[in-house]
């Protein structure tokens, strides 16, 4: 593969010398009509990109050409098995091809390890044979069209425009791809599970997927109620308003006090020491809060005489809102910065104080900005996983109190997706449709927060 | 009171609760690190027990001058038998079971790694420094209360007797760990280290800026100096601005989704990682791009188009590399953030037992946070001591990176 790539390049650097050594030769004659480099870069650009696209083709067609040839020469032996069955000895064998021996593999698994050998080596010829015939294409087009009066330069900014517009487009790509991923997957979950069962059920018990693995006929009734999504709401909103409780006062009054009293200096040292806090990495607080605040909170709890779980919400809900600090006073320091000068000058001159001033007229002016702050950082706690996955519980709880253990949605997408993958099996994917159902929350969160800040703005601009 | 003696004390009182706010965060930045810092530098030194050791040829089964590979499938176990009922003749059999048990399981590789390196000690007596067991090691550093009752602790009092004559004899000493910094992961804390997660991580980021860097510029490049406003380009403006927005773990289920179970790319690899990360990284830096784009003046692109050059020109030849600072610091800033993402590695299992050290970007890896994740889920103490190390690690690179990104800024950045 590595070579592959590497030939490419090495052809399509030729290709430029080529062009640009042929441009030259005719320029010594007649004055051209672009630069001789453009004429190197057309010749590089008709070598590079239809073997790029033919070979990305190749690359994802590999995998589904392999399956159906190795269903064709094995037909005799792989009739007898069970779908499950020839994935386990599909990725057996490529496993084995890729030199992962276990020592103790039956004949059939050598066969077909050797048949992808085969197979790969095949393809491996295939690709070199498409860059080496769309260079020697690309090389003969270009030569046919070098002349004095052709515009290269034209051609390739043509063709360089395309190209960046297909770049820009990857960002509705990526939604798009999110978008189906997420989908196909939770139809799957959805043909398990009824989603009403999903979205109201009040029981959240993953683990009864797992006794039906067994028998491997799966039983409605059981997954009815092992799948009901309100205990993971209840419990990631609990985590997030402890969040809120903490950073909200915090951030918005660190906002405040640096926007409107501190002296420079302590503003210039105290703003991005505070914003350290956004930049630590999420599993950097999980770590503290596991290990330094939920024994704290414990001991704390059992000195005051309170039963208080080591995996309760409150130790998960109390570092989030630490690290979300910085969310809410960057954003409110923004928006109040942005009230004009006016506004204060009016209010002092009618004998406020500061803090009158700061809570009668800059807060209700700045108010949307700030409330677009807040919605943001709730989209943030929500979507937060690993403060959760390492401090909070497994297991699911109908609660708001948060002292009990408590799950959310983020830990489950990460239970239910790490160790064994079998994408057969509700207790998998419902990791998707918990997915879409935060995708959806966060992006409804972000909407109306983008929503408030644009409206605020329009009344100053 | 006079009135305005309490609207006085409402102003100091709110101005109180500001400074106290700003007090606050201060502090949870101090304790946070304070914390991680003063739990973490242990795990970068470790115990050794400095134990002499006789390298008796016969018990090797070893010929003189051996070869390293001859070495090298010699056993060791018989020797170090030897030794310890040697020095221990005192003791039963049963206290130098529970002597031995004071050294890490695997001092018989380190006997050979020693051998190999200095064969002249073959049949001779030796110092040797052989590295102490986890439970030994935290209590040398001092993290272990000795007072808890022997039952609830993993060295018992007679191991400990012999741990304060060791002391005592100044034979135990705590000396640099450098297995830390060049082997794999382990399931022994003695052994465990970093180096295959740093290159994982590395890998993983290489990846990354070779996707997003070229695509977030191209994509800049388009949205702010050629596309006409209209539908598609609003579009894309609101998908980049979503997507700086989706929480972390989505992007891992699309890797998952899309990546390994449709385009059948290999699992727990960097290059899967590292395509995953540039999803997220791409809005940070398109966002930084186009600011800088917009920043450079008009009187650049008109008197570029003045002298004769094409659109394209102007942009490739004169803006862009005019907005390439700023550009480059949110890319910075973008990559930074990347290599503490966890999360989206989870779900396409770059978080599995690594004790290799990959060495390109298709071998199974683990990234540092995910290491860091790791560990953290083990019991052992030893292992969370090897967390925070690795935890100061991340924070100072990140820390590195950002100072970077600071004079990139200020050394470049132009004021129009």
């Amino acid at each position: 593969m590595f070579y592959s790539v590497l030939t490419l390049f090495v052809l399509s650097f030729i290709g430029f010398y080529l062009g640009k050594r042929k441009s030259i030769k005719l320029s010594q004659n007649i004055k051209l009509a672009s630069l001789p480099s453009y004429y190197g870069y057309l010749a590089m650009l008709y070598i590079l990109i239809p073997t790029l696209i033919a070979w990305f083709v190749l690359l994802v067609g590999e995998n589904f050409v392999l399956e159906k040839y190795l269903f064709l020469i094995l037909k005799e032996f792989l009739i007898s098995m069970s779908g499950s069955e020839v994935q386990l000895f599909f990725i057996k064998i490529k496993n084995l091809s890729e030199g992962a021996s276990f020592g103790n593999e039956s004949d059939l698994e050598l066969l077909g390890a050797q048949k992808i050998i085969q197979f790969k080596n095949l393809f491996l010829l295939l690709t070199y044979l498409v860059i080496f015939l769309v260079t020697a294409i690309a090389l003969y087009l270009v030569n046919k069209k070098i002349s004095p009066t052709f515009k290269s330069q034209r051609h390739v900014e043509k063709i360089v425009n395309l190209f960046i517009q297909l770049c820009s487009y990857i960002a509705i790509l990526i939604t798009v791809g999110i978008f189906l991923s997420l989908v196909f997957e939770t139809i799957n979950f959805f043909g398990y599970v009824n989603p009403l069962d999903f979205l109201f059920g009040i029981n959240w018990n993953p683990n009864k997927a797992f006794v039906i693995d067994s028998s491997d006929v799966i039983d409605k009734d059981i997954l009815k109620d092992a799948f009901g999504i309100i205990p993971l709401m209840t419990g990631t909103l609990l985590v997030a308003f402890l969040a809120m409780l903490v950073s909200i006062p915090l951030g918005l009054m660190s906002a405040i006090y640096l926007a409107e009293y501190a002296p420079k200096k302590i503003r210039d040292i105290s703003k991005p020491v505070i914003e350290i806090l956004a930049g630590i990495p999420t599993v950097v607080y999980g770590f503290f809060a596991a290990l330094v605040v939920a024994p704290k909170i414990a001991d704390l709890g059992e000195y005051i005489g309170l039963d208080v779980s080591s995996e309760s919400a409150l130790a998960a809900g109390l570092t989030m809102g630490v690290m979300i600090i910085p969310f809410v006073s960057s954003l409110s320091d923004d928006v109040i910065g942005a009230v004009p000068q006016s506004l204060r000058d009016g209010s002092y001159a009618l004998g406020a104080t500061k803090s009158e001033t700061i809570i009668k007229v800059i807060l209700p002016s700045a108010l949307p900005g700030i409330i677009g702050s807040f919605l943001l950082a709730i989209s943030r706690a929500i979507g937060e996983t690993m403060i959760v996955v390492m401090a909070a519980s497994l297991q699911a709880n109908l609660t708001i109190n948060p002292l009990e253990p408590t799950t959310t949605i983020t830990t489950q997408i990460v239970t239910a997706l790490t160790g064994d993958t079998e994408f057969d099996n509700p207790k998998t994917l419902v990791a998707f449709a918990l997915g879409l159902t935060l995708f959806f929350a966060t992006l409804l969160l972000n909407y109306f927060a983008l929503r408030t800040v644009k409206k605020y703005r329009e009344q100053y601009d | 009171m006079t009135n305005l003696a309490k609207r006085k004390k409402a102003e100091l009182r709110f101005r109180f609760y500001g400074i106290f706010s700003v007090f606050l965060s201060l502090l949870f930045v101090a304790i946070l690190i304070f914390n991680i810092c003063s739990s973490g530098i242990g795990g970068f030194y470790k115990t050794i027990f400095l134990t002499s050791i006789h390298f008796d040829q016969k018990l090797l089964n070893l010929e003189d001058n051996a070869s390293e590979e001859q070495i090298r499938n010699a056993s060791f176990r018989k020797l170090i038998k030897n030794n310890f009922d040697e020095s221990f003749k005192d003791y039963s059999k049963d206290e130098i079971k529970q002597i031995k048990k004071l050294f890490y399981r695997k001092i018989d590789i380190e006997l050979k790694n020693f051998l190999i390196n200095n064969p002249e000690f073959l049949n001779k007596t030796t110092k040797v420094e052989l590295t102490a067991s986890t439970h030994i090691d935290q209590i040398h550093k001092g993290n272990f209360d000795r007072t808890v009752q022997e039952k609830h602790r993993k060295v018992n009092n007679f191991q400990l007797e012999i741990y304060d004559k060791f002391v005592e004899d100044q034979k135990v000493k705590k000396v640099w760990n450098s297995t830390y910094f060049t082997s794999g992961d382990s399931r022994d804390p003695e052994s465990a280290g970093v180096a295959s997660s740093v290159m994982g991580s590395v890998f993983t980021i290489l990846i990354c800026f070779l996707l997003s860097f070229p695509i977030a510029i191209f994509a800049s490049i388009y949205l702010q100096e050629f596309a006409k406003a209209g539908k598609i380009t609003d579009l894309i403006e609101i998908n980049i601005n979503n997507l700086a927005a989706v929480p972390s773990i989505i992007f891992g289920l699309l890797g998952l989704g899309i990546l390994l179970n449709f385009f059948g790319l290999p699992r727990s690899t960097a290059l899967v990682g590292g395509i995953v990360l540039s999803f997220m990284t791409l809005p940070t830096i398109i966002v930084a791009c186009r600011s800088s784009l917009r920043a450079v003046p008009p009187s650049i692109r008109e008197a570029a188009l003045a002298l004769g050059a094409t659109k394209n020109q102007v942009v490739f030849h004169h803006v862009l590399p005019l907005a390439m600072p700023g550009t480059l610091t949110g890319t910075i800033i973008g990559l930074a953030r990347a290599i503490g993402e966890t999360a989206p590695l989870l779900m396409i299992g770059m978080v599995a037992f690594i004790m290799d050290i990959p060495s390109n970007p298709l071998e199974p890896a683990v990234g540092m946070p995910a290491q860091i994740y790791l560990w953290s889920e083990s019991s052992e103490r030893g292992f969370i001591e090897k967390t925070s190390s690795a935890i100061i690690l991340l924070l100072m690179f990140l820390i590195v990176v950002n100072f970077v990104s600071v004079y990139f800024r200020k050394k470049y950045e132009k004021k129009w």
